[in-house]
């Protein structure tokens, strides 16, 4: 039972052959898949891949910006119209890792990766999805709920809110290793502002829980309120509230519960 | 005193030595540039085979059964080796000069002592053929009870680790169960110091994590002879070592290494080459057995892990008068290399200063933890480490200035260390100055003024009387709190208290850590000092 | 086992070779060309040691399935050295004992090469910033970011 590289030319038959075989990966960036192989994970023993443009589309106009895929971080990077993504997109890897690692991708890495997963669960995303009976659109936090039986679908793309400002939208990666290292904690905040209230806040957090998580008790302590300083103690005593963090050699499950109200608080208020 | 022995080789050497004080290039810059440096890796033979080992998922078992039938069916498998195909299957590192037991088989047979022992290698076709086989393997485990703390593991009825020491202790010299230091009484100073200092301190075990992962390839050469590429940092004694496992003359390898893509001491422990080589013996190809990521992470040997409890006597102004120090160095399931830290441990006591009554235990001790093995200093590291921080502590203690308590305490020329030797060549007193004067700490005249060269010896290098042991084991020293101290998590939610006071009069309430020039406490160093 | 033809620019010449499903580009660099410069670290993206340009873009070889490759060009530490002269990053890399081991090194040259290449001039946080997928045990990263530098420097000089 060697390993069968399959690769299409549509993502329809890359996703039709993804959803036939139950030890089939797709391989987007390789960050995944081939560390997989490389450590000997004998449960995949099919390898697709897609060669369609349409994996590699960005649209990045109107309040919704849509990403394909195959989207590279570096390419995210590369687009001024996206800069609101450049801070998560930045905080992955090294260059070579950026140069490789895809938007669909990440939304299957595991603690302490996902980085990028965390600023678009943030950002209200959907995620399409085609399956072996066609295309749909599910919402970024159902899809994660679900991220384990996802592997025979085929991600083709992720659409997310714009923000209205730079402010809106805050994100920030905890790492024990400057300038790089996986994650102790991930944030990212949308904080829409509506005459000088909070409307529709939304706060992702990374390796709070097996998956990305939305902090939704820090959500309601911000809700319909100015983004004073009470405001943002009361969403920072609330942060941990919700969370399942582990343990792991970046940081212990307790460290992680202790400090996520520190730096959610520091986000917040704009401090380093 | 120096001596340069100049008659040897002076023929080969340009006596004119101008090295210090400008840059010299590596021999091997040019390689590592050009990415020509050949490292064990760099080699591809023709019908190379690849083993992996299957390890052990407990971290003390014993095996009942181990069921190869469907993995030997498996495709590409050449050769599954098991522990009896050994020639010898255990052996010890250092029995090449004398020193131990032979106590680790190269693969496990009757029970397995840590997490990722070696049971089974696996030699195949391929690395993913190689995966699908070890995936086929079964294994029956009856589990036993571990022990993974360094004072559990030497109470009475702790689990019994490693049959060959079953009281979990290295011997030495088949008698001793820890490596002892007596010097004076330092029972009779602590009893008559004005203050005592216990402090409990814990270094972890630290992984090497070189880049270039353990290993090596294995090949027959003519005349019945092996040719063999090693990462290995200590090439002769792996050569010796594989010897004696496969139980063939030395001359039966041709072993090509030197250069090592890090090592740090975690490359001494020939770790892959005996059963690489068995592998080459047995399929009569070329076999590579060469670490993942997380084989060298997780199973690779680490630094030790070290706990070491320190209670000192040290007088108002400032001299420390005894030290007594009992430390468990944490050798994991095998001895390898650990039996020789704990007795560099015990020799690096009490640190650089003089201290006129010394009483040192350091053991070996065995856990069912990976096998430690070298790191840089090892056994020296962590007792330093130990030993700094109650240096602080103690300065802080009687509120004396932490540089000017070390120069104090130091040793000298001429004092007599605890282990009987004479100070020679010291030079802590002018390290610290010149710390200080880089950090622009200030530090008083007196200070600035001491020398190693100065004052040592007389009275200070005298043997004091030193009383034999009674056979009375002490018991574990209670942690003593001091203002270096969080409070522990349950204090947290109770009024804080007064730690109990130690048997001798109770601490003066702390000074604060900044530096303090209490001259009045101490006015004349070394007359104090000299009594 | 079935086996894959797959051709593409080898440190500008072209190659031709059969690789079995799965092969990463190290192993076929490595293993099926002969080029032993990028090495194994980690094969899980954590340390560079492997890292190479793909169509003058920084990858980790040891990721990158060897198929991805076809028709493209892949160059490496060997690509480096014109004959017998040192790239100026070789040179700077020797003249600056940025290298103990050596065994980041291949990785460190290209990840240092693919930032000159577009910035031929970076500050000292984008030379931080370049090799930050990198991992250096030996010599600390001091020495590997003055060598970066002044490979950098002598280029706008010259």
């Amino acid at each position: 039972m060697t390993v069968t590289v399959k690769t299409f030319t549509s993502s329809s038959e890359a996703a039709a052959a993804l959803s036939s075989d139950r030890n089939a990966r797709y391989l987007g960036g390789g960050t995944l898949v081939m560390r997989a192989l490389n450590e000997g994970d004998i449960s995949l023993s099919t390898v697709v891949r897609a060669n369609d443009q349409a994996l590699m589309r960005i649209d990045p106009s109107g309040p919704r910006i849509t990403l394909g895929a195959g989207v590279t971080f570096a390419r995210i990077l590369g687009e001024r119209d996206l800069s609101f993504l450049h801070a998560p997109a930045r905080s992955i890897g090294g260059p070579a890792v950026r140069n490789m690692g895809t938007v669909g991708g990440n939304l299957f890495a595991p603690n302490p990766y996902g980085d990028f997963t965390v600023a678009l669960l943030a950002l209200d995303a959907t995620v399409a999805l085609q399956g072996g009976f066609g295309s749909r659109d599910i919402p970024i936090e159902e899809f994660l709920q679900s991220r384990d039986r996802q592997a025979g679908t085929l991600v083709l793309s992720v659409s997310c809110t714009r923000p209205t400002s730079a402010e809106a939208f805050r994100y920030r990666k905890i790492a024990r290793i400057k300038p790089k290292g996986g994650s102790v904690i991930t944030l990212a905040a949308h904080l829409p502002i509506s005459g000088g209230r909070i409307a529709g806040a939304r706060i992702a957090l990374g390796s709070m829980a097996p998956t990305q998580i939305r902090a939704r008790a820090a959500e309601r302590a911000l809700e319909g309120r100015a983004l004073d300083a009470a405001t943002v103690a009361a969403a920072a005593s609330a942060a941990a509230e919700g969370t399942s963090p582990s343990d792991s050699a970046l940081g212990s499950a307790w460290y992680r519960r202790e400090i996520v109200g520190v730096h959610l608080r520091r986000l917040l208020l704009g401090q380093e | 005193m120096l001596e340069l022995r100049k008659d040897i080789f002076a023929d080969e050497r340009d006596d004119n030595l101008k090295e210090i004080g400008k840059g010299t290039q590596r021999q091997d810059m040019l390689g590592h540039v050009t990415g020509t440096s050949s490292y064990f890796n760099d080699h591809k033979l023709q019908g190379m085979l690849h083993l992996k080992v299957v390890r052990s998922t407990h971290s003390h078992a014993r095996i009942r059964r181990i069921d190869t039938a469907d993995a030997d069916r498996s495709a590409g498998v050449r050769r599954i080796i098991r522990g009896s195909d050994v020639p010898r299957n255990l052996n010890t590192l250092l029995s090449l000069i004398n020193f131990g037991k032979d106590d680790e088989p190269s693969l496990a047979v009757d029970k397995v002592r840590y997490k990722g022992e070696p049971i089974l290698a696996i030699v195949a076709d391929s690395e993913r053929e190689a995966f699908e086989a070890i995936a086929k393997v079964r294994i029956d485990y009856e589990p036993l009870p571990t022990v993974f703390d360094v004072e559990d593991a030497l109470k009475p009825g702790a689990p019994v680790v490693n049959e060959t020491y079953p009281k979990n202790a290295f011997i030495y010299h088949d008698v001793y169960d820890h490596q002892k230091l007596r010097f004076g009484d330092a029972d009779a100073a602590l009893a008559t110091a004005d203050h005592v200092l216990e402090q409990r301190y814990q270094m972890s075990p630290i992984e090497h994590a070189p880049t270039e992962t353990n290993g090596s390839i294995a090949a027959p050469d003519t005349n019945g002879r092996y040719v063999v590429y090693t990462s290995t940092q200590a090439l002769f004694f792996s050569v010796d070592t594989c010897a004696k496992i496969l139980d063939v003359p030395s001359n039966t390898f041709h072993f090509i290494g030197g250069t090592v893509g890090g090592g740090f001491g975690g490359k001494v422990d020939t770790l892959t080459e005996p059963l690489c080589i068995l592998g080459a013996m047995l399929t009569g190809r070329p076999v590579r057995y060469v670490f993942g990521r997380e084989e060298e992470m997780q199973y690779g040997p680490p630094r030790g892990a070290e706990r070491i409890y320190i209670k000192d006597g040290v007088m108002r102004d400032g001299r420390v008068v005894a030290r007594k120090i009992r430390a468990y160095f944490d050798s994991g399931a095998y001895t390898r290399l650990s039996s020789y830290a704990a007795v560099k441990c015990a020799a690096h006591l009490p640190g650089p200063y003089t201290i006129p009554n010394v009483y040192g235990d350091v053991y070996c001790v065995f856990t069912n933890r990976t096998p430690a093995t070298a790191m840089r200093g090892f056994g020296v590291t962590a007792m330093d480490f130990a030993i700094e921080c109650q240096m602080d502590k103690l300065a802080n203690l009687v509120g004396m200035d932490p540089m000017e308590f070390r120069i104090l305490n130091a040793y000298r020329d001429g004092d007599m260390k605890a282990h009987r030797r004479e100070a020679k060549n010291t030079a802590l007193i002018e390290c610290v100055q010149v710390a200080a004067e880089k950090a622009k700490w200030p530090i008083r005249d007196e200070f600035k003024r001491a020398s190693s060269r100065k004052d040592g010896g007389g009275s200070r290098a005298a043997i004091p009387r030193t009383p034999a042991d009674t056979h009375a084991r002490t018991i574990a020293p209670a942690q003593q709190r001091t203002t270096y101290d969080r409070l522990p998590a349950a204090a947290l939610h109770e009024p804080p208290r007064e730690p109990p006071p130690p048997a001798p009069p109770p601490p003066p309430s702390p000074r604060p850590a900044s530096p303090s020039h209490g001259a009045g406490r101490f006015s004349s160093v070394f007359g104090t000092r000299r009594r | 086992m079935a086996k894959t033809a797959l051709q593409f620019r080898h440190n500008g010449s072209d190659v031709a070779i059969f690789v079995d499903g799965g092969t990463n580009l190290l192993v076929a660099l490595r293993e099926l060309i002969g080029d032993m410069t990028p090495k194994f670290g980690c094969g899980q993206g954590g340390c560079g040691t492997c890292s190479v340009l793909i169509d003058g873009e920084l990858h980790l070889s040891c990721l990158t399935l060897a198929e991805t490759v076809a028709g493209r060009s892949v160059e490496t530490l060997d690509s480096l050295k014109q004959g017998p002269n040192l790239h100026p990053l070789q040179r700077a890399f020797a003249d600056n004992f940025a290298a103990q081991c050596g065994y980041c090194t291949p990785g460190m040259l290209m990840a240092a090469k693919a930032l000159l290449d577009r910035n031929p001039s970076p500050s000292r946080a984008e030379v931080v910033e370049a090799i930050s997928g990198n991992i250096c045990r030996c010599t600390g990263y001091e020495p590997i970011i003055n060598a970066i530098l002044a490979a950098s420097g002598g280029r706008a000089s010259a």
